[in-house]
């Protein structure tokens, strides 16, 4: 069947898999072909995602992306792929005069500097393919827009932004391309037990020209252009997928 | 309770001081805002280390109630 979306023959790693855009990324990779390589931090949840996947021949790792000895030690022992989907991510509501050095640290290793680190390490020890494609979840927010109390979580998806672009131009001879996708609100667990209310989320909704906020599958969706060859023109570029959130 | 009221209080700045007291309906206050009750509980987390979800400030009405929620918490 035609299919220029298809994922067949390519490997792809994928982080944060134990949740939200990450899990549902991980699982429709393995329904358009691809070979997945899942890590996140809790096993269950890991495993969880594991036995969704469809097909065989996939891994997963319990893997804390921040511990760099244990990166390390997977980078050593994984085969050669064909692209990253960097989506393990933290959010902290904190006005911004509260906003300590600290908590910018806690958020800016899991958002930035992990997958930054990650995707360095990759590179050097030769395991990206050429043609890889590498898609990291940003947001809206930090690169359009921000909300109240978000100084720190869009400062880190702005640096994202930033580095897609660089990273694009310095692996394009390599034929590896670099994009983002930039979704508004998706219903995944980053926002549940936090401190914004039900209340407040309802309210937000109403802003949403498609009424509605995202599923984890329609980012999924954007990841799986921009990791197949369909996309194989296209670097260093975000797609704003956020039922027109941004066009007010 | 007294230094937790200047804790509170102090994130205002167009209210006057003798409105807050145990009694005070924080919510009723025209201060109040969204982004208030982040940085009430932020401020509640830097004080006392006690970090609140949003649903469980929501249920507090008073200052008194407040202190009590983040008393029963530390």
């Amino acid at each position: 069947m035609y299919n220029p979306y298809t994922l067949e023959g390519k490997t792809i790693l994928v982080t944060g898999a134990s949740s939200g855009i990450g899990k549902a990324t991980a699982i429709e990779c393995s329904k358009l072909g691809a070979k997945v390589i899942i890590v996140g931090r809790n096993q269950e949840r890991l495993d969880d995602t594991f036995n969704q996947l469809n097909g065989s021949e996939h891994y997963k790792f319990v893997l804390d992306l921040k511990c760099s000895d244990l990166v390390k030690t997977f980078i050593s022992e994984l085969t050669n792929i064909d692209g990253i989907v960097h989506s393990a991510g933290l959010t902290k509501n904190i006005p911004f005069q509260f906003a300590s050095k600290e908590n910018f640290d806690e958020v800016f290793d899991v958002n930035f500097f992990s997958p930054a680190e990650l995707t360095r390490l990759l590179l050097k020890s030769k395991k990206l393919n050429k043609q890889s494609s590498i898609v990291f979840i940003s947001s809206i927010s930090g690169v359009l827009c921000s909300a109240p109390a978000s100084s720190i979580y869009s400062s880190s998806k702005g640096a994202v932004n930033g580095l897609i672009k660089g990273m694009a131009l310095d692996f394009a001879s390599k034929g590896i391309r670099v994009n983002s996708v930039n979704p508004g609100v998706v219903e995944t667990s980053i926002f549940k037990e936090g401190v914004i209310t039900e209340e407040q989320l309802e309210e937000n909704k109403k802003q949403y020209p498609l009424k509605r906020f995202g599923k984890p599958e329609d980012i999924a969706y954007a990841v799986i252009y921009l990791l197949s060859d369909a996309s194989c023109w296209v670097t260093g570029t975000s797609l704003i997928i956020d039922g027109g959130f941004t066009l007010q | 309770m007294e230094k937790f009221i200047e804790n509170f209080a102090a994130q205002f700045d167009d209210t006057e001081l003798a409105q807050f007291n145990e009694e005070t309906k924080f919510r009723e206050l025209d201060e109040w805002s969204s982004i208030m009750a982040l940085s009430i509980m932020a401020m509640i987390d830097e004080e006392y280390e006690v970090q609140l979800k949003g649903d469980e400030m929501r249920n507090s009405n008073t200052i008194g109630e407040l202190f009590n929620l983040v008393n029963s918490k530390l």
